[in-house]
């Protein structure tokens, strides 16, 4: 183990599933030294999937992620890190404390996106951490229409979830099909068959134009000349990685923070900093199928697995452990199980292999230049695992 | 020494983690549910342990060796 970690110890910025993953194998691997983090929420860590499903609707169930014994960490909740100095080693934060480390792990994760026009002050809302999940519930158990402003992931998941408590939805999506970019037109045709079959008032290929109301929000005028009336929006638009606390750093922030396949961070000339490393949303980082600049991923198993090998390569310099990963995401939407491996965002054709909505079942394979990438299922989790299977072995001829 | 290996199926949400990280132990049947192996061999625990640290819904767990398995005595 690196004893220069010491003293100082390490400061974890960032107090969701990444950084309390780093802060686990930290302590696993015998680190027992000082152990900050900073959070700007003021919830401990919890988990985030369950804030588009049955969070929203039901009642508040418990989504704190477990704090393993012997943790032993000095939380610092409610404070949002402004400024890094990686002369000095300490990072300042939103109360003046300056906060100084030997070791560093950047876990800040990303920002929801907001409405690119003027906005209603009240009534519209965004979708990512516990208190947005909880106005939203707040806003839905006053009843009126929800209109969903994007049918990425998060959108879809939010449709289907507040369809399934009672609630009217509206979803509004530029897109000829919900979840295109991610998983392409088959399977967002499928995606768009569930939401209409359900009585969701889906309108693809269609933006809205303005959102009415002020203060509070009443409804929108879409592009396709009609109006609706809601009670509430969410603008589920996507998300972008929290780096702004690192302008000036030295450190490269690209769309991203960048990092290498260790998870170690690179400065503005493109060599590691020295023991500073990062993990989950606010990484862009380098994959053997990614072209140029590489990945930004926001999944559970990337959070998870990024910060595992960040915390082996902060202790272990010398020996820096790879991250070289199969990607893996799932989403639920009105009682479909879609699971995907790889990367079919990046795909260049798909194939599609089942495609039956009546038995609610798809399986598509996606191919970048002929080679499998990725695959997407809905209610086939046996074939995800056989396709995962598949991918490894493709990655690990890849990457030689 | 065998470890027991346990996954709670009232928290199971065929999420496929465990199979990605440990096929050899946890696998999908015909039906898509998930079975596996109820104790494996500690040449796998650190694939088990991988995929206990996988499952976002934390329903699978790793136990201390079952004494009253014969060592060695893990289905194949």
């Amino acid at each position: 183990m690196s004893q220069g970690l010491q003293g100082a110890g390490i400061l974890v910025v960032g107090a969701s599933l990444a950084g309390l993953r780093a802060c686990v194998v930290l302590r696993e691997l015998g680190y027992d030294g000082r152990l900050t983090v900073v959070g700007d929420e003021p919830h401990l860590p919890y988990d985030r999937p369950p804030l588009s499903k049955g969070f929203l609707v039901n009642q508040d169930e418990d989504v704190r992620l477990p704090l393993p014994d012997g943790l032993d960490i000095d939380w610092r909740l409610g404070r949002r890190a402004r400024a890094l100095d990686l002369g000095a080693r300490t990072v300042e934060v939103d109360d003046g404390t300056l906060l100084p480390f030997a070791g560093l792990v950047i876990a800040t994760g990303s920002t929801a996106r907001r409405w690119p026009g003027p906005t209603p002050a009240v009534g519209v809302h965004v979708l990512r951490g516990l208190d947005d999940a909880r106005a939203l519930r707040t806003a839905l158990r006053r009843g009126g229409r929800l209109l969903v402003l994007g049918a990425g992931f998060l959108g879809s998941e939010v449709a289907a979830s507040a369809h399934g408590a009672g609630v009217p939805v509206t979803v509004v999506e530029p897109e000829p099909q919900p979840m295109r970019r991610a998983v392409g037109e088959a399977a967002g045709a499928f995606v768009a068959a569930l939401h209409r079959r359900a009585g969701v008032d889906l309108r693809t290929s269609t933006t809205a134009v303005s959102l009415i109301g002020d203060p509070t929000f009443t409804g929108a005028r879409l592009s396709d000349g009609t109006e609706v009336r809601a009670g509430a929006a969410v603008v589920a638009v996507g998300a972008a990685p929290s780096t702004d606390w690192l302008a000036g750093s030295g450190l490269r922030v690209a769309g991203g923070v960048v990092c290498d396949h260790h998870a170690r961070v690179l400065l503005e000339d493109g060599t590691p900093a020295p023991a500073v490393v990062a993990a989950g949303d606010v990484t862009r980082w380098p994959h053997p199928w990614a072209p140029g600049p590489g990945l930004t991923l926001g999944h559970w198993s990337h959070a998870t697995e990024q910060a595992d090998t960040a915390a082996r390569s902060l202790l272990r310099p010398q020996i820096p452990a790879v991250y070289r990963p199969v990607p893996s995401f799932w989403s639920d939407q009105y009682g479909v199980r879609f699971r995907s491996v790889g990367l079919p965002a990046l795909a260049d054709s798909a194939e599609v292999r089942e495609n039956d909505p009546d038995a609610r079942r798809l399986d598509v394979a996606y191919y970048r230049q002929g080679r499998l990438v990725g695959a997407f299922t809905a209610n086939r989790v046996g074939r995800t695992a056989a396709y995962r299977a598949r991918l490894a072995t493709e990655l690990h001829e890849l990457a030689g | 020494m065998n470890m027991r290996v346990h996954v709670d199926m009232e928290l199971c949400q065929s999420h496929g983690q465990c199979v990605f990280a440990a096929p050899a132990v946890f696998s999908f049947d015909e039906d898509d549910n998930l079975v596996h192996q109820e104790t494996a061999a500690e040449s796998m625990r650190e694939a088990v342990v991988r995929a206990a640290a996988a499952c976002p819904v934390r329903a699978v767990h790793v136990g201390p060796p079952d004494e009253g398995d014969v060592s060695g005595g893990a289905a194949a």
